[in-house]
């Protein structure tokens, strides 16, 4: 089973400034195995949101032109400490991943 | 009911860690259309980007030369008020469609991420902000590693 | 802006550094000697360069390039492998003993005084053999030096138990020097169909281009491994020498091969005095 994802947050103000990492392969579809010489099948992230104490405050639709482990970095308003980030992700197998931080 | 709530089960039972999953996330919107675009104009048309404005309101940060087109870092700061979506393309990309970010309120049109470009291309980005689509591009050199490997 | 060298002339110069080097005769230039005159000739060709930017590579003479390098090692892509490796370093043995136990420190600020010459079995001794001789002194299996997903995580976290630590490589005993002799040979010897020597990139043109290979000096080359290339793969030092042995059309040794060994004591003697980084990022 994949690593949980890494998130790290800091707040300057009321501005909770996110950073995360998932691991996930990122797969193109267009890279072959060395070995068997058969494709890899496309396997990424298709739809990313960030929640604010439950309410969504970004959506993200990636492809499979972001990098393998993606790396994501947003900012939110009105952040105070105890507030809860949570993020939801689903990629094109429908598998789902996710995690939770709380601002301190 | 009881098939939903197996399959509930099923998918929270995938996902690592001890969250439970907002179903919002299971119904986000993608844009296949916009994604599986092939070319650049089709890829614009596809987002429903028109009229493009270029705008030096949009800091658009990206290495000169890529050091590996796998992992080039990005990021994007939008000043144009009421900024809604930012879109990312790179022109040459098999699919120039990289990522589209949509920003409720409270959330600052601000993002870096780290994208794959599969050779020397213009990257652009695509705000659409109060209605309009401003824009901003930068050409990205990407090299194949010598020796390196 | 790039801190490249401006000026041919510097090169000529380097140039006959270089041949003054190699022509001494190894008797008369100790490593230290070694050490020093290879970082007058690195000061002299980048003037602008601190010695502390050296274990950045190539990356000291490009501004563009150290910006991407500083972003990903923000929030590093293959965290997950230095974690795999930590399970590895603090899973117990049978006997319930852990890697911990075989090191001073409990591992901790270790890894600057290796390589070094083992008096009773007349051999250099790496890291990575150390790490071994640990699995073997508590009866476990060795790892395989080439096995990324053994040696390779295990050394990705172990190592970083020792950074901020300053190289200190040392040559002490005749029989010591002998070894670290053995290593400055091959490290100055032409091999391979493309007939270069490890000295001919990184000594005699470090700081040019080879294709769109920024080459990188000699000095710092041996603090910063392994390394995760396009920040997905490991590479150890010894399977980092097997790549360039590779490149230029020769048949590798093997990882953790008395050769090997000999050439990683000489390179890791002249990076003595600057902190070691494991677990980074390299194009």
């Amino acid at each position: 089973m994949a690593d949980p994802m890494r998130m790290r947050i800091t707040r300057k103000g009321d501005v909770a400034d996110v950073k995360m990492l998932i691991f996930h392969p990122m797969e193109t579809g267009y890279r072959k195995n060395t070995v068997t010489g058969e494709i890899v099948p496309k396997h990424f992230i298709k739809t990313l949101q960030a929640m604010h104490n439950g309410a969504t405050v970004l959506e993200v639709e990636w492809s499979r032109s972001v990098s393998r482990n993606p790396f994501l970095h947003f900012r939110v308003n009105g952040a105070q400490a105890g507030d809860k980030i949570t993020i939801a992700w689903q990629d094109n197998f429908e598998q789902t991943g996710g995690g939770e931080a709380v601002v301190k | 009911m009881q098939r939903n709530r197996i399959r509930l089960a099923a998918l929270i039972g995938a996902v690592t860690g001890a969250i439970l999953l907002p179903l919002r996330a299971l119904a986000a919107q993608w844009n296949e259309k916009a994604f599986d675009e092939t070319r650049f104009p089709d890829a614009l048309k596809s987002v429903g980007a028109l009229d493009l404005v270029e705008s030096e309101q949009i800091e658009l940060k990206t290495p000169e030369i890529a050091e590996n087109g796998a992992i080039v870092p990005m990021q994007v700061t939008s000043n144009i008020p009421d900024t809604e979506k930012i879109h990312v393309f790179a022109e040459k990309n098999p699919q120039p469609l990289v990522a589209s970010f949509t920003f409720r309120k409270g959330t600052q049109p601000f993002f870096a991420t780290r994208i794959k470009m599969g050779e020397s291309a213009r990257v652009h980005v695509v705000v659409l902000a109060d209605g309009k689509y401003y824009t901003i591009s930068r050409d990205v050199k990407v090299t194949i590693g010598g020796c390196g490997e | 802006m790039s801190r490249m060298p401006r000026h041919s002339k510097l090169l000529h110069q380097s140039a006959v550094a270089v041949l003054m080097l190699v022509c001494t005769a190894p008797a008369s230039a100790s490593p230290e000697e070694d050490r020093k005159a290879f970082m007058t000739l690195f000061s002299e060709r980048f003037p602008d360069v601190p010695p502390q930017d050296y274990i950045h590579g190539s990356m000291m003479l490009s501004e563009d390039a150290r910006a991407q390098y500083e972003s990903i090692m923000d929030f590093p892509p293959f965290q997950g492998d230095i974690d795999r490796g930590r399970a590895i370093w603090e899973k117990s043995f049978s006997n319930g003993k852990t890697f911990a136990d075989c090191f001073e420190n409990r591992g901790r600020n270790v890894a600057g005084r290796y390589p070094y010459y083992d008096n009773a079995s007349g051999h250099v001794v790496t890291f990575e053999m150390a790490l071994n001789q640990c699995l073997n002194a508590n009866n476990e299996a060795e790892f395989d030096y080439e096995d990324t997903r053994t040696m390779g995580v295990l050394t990705a976290y172990a190592r970083t138990l020792s950074d901020g630590m300053l190289m200190e490589v040392r040559v002490d005993t005749a029989a010591a020097r002998q070894k670290y002799e053995a290593g400055r040979a091959l490290y100055f010897q032409r091999i391979g169909q493309h007939n270069l020597a490890c000295a001919s990139c990184h000594l005699t043109h470090a700081g040019r281009y080879f294709r769109d290979e920024l080459l990188s000096p000699t000095i710092g080359q041996a603090l910063h491994f392994p390394v995760f290339r396009g920040g997905e793969f490991l590479f150890t030092l010894h399977m980092r020498y097997q790549r360039c042995m590779e490149a230029v059309r020769a048949v590798p040794f093997a990882a953790g091969s008395e050769e090997l060994n000999n050439l990683e004591y000489f390179h890791s003697y002249l990076s003595n005095g600057l902190p070691l980084k494991a677990s980074v990022y390299r194009r």
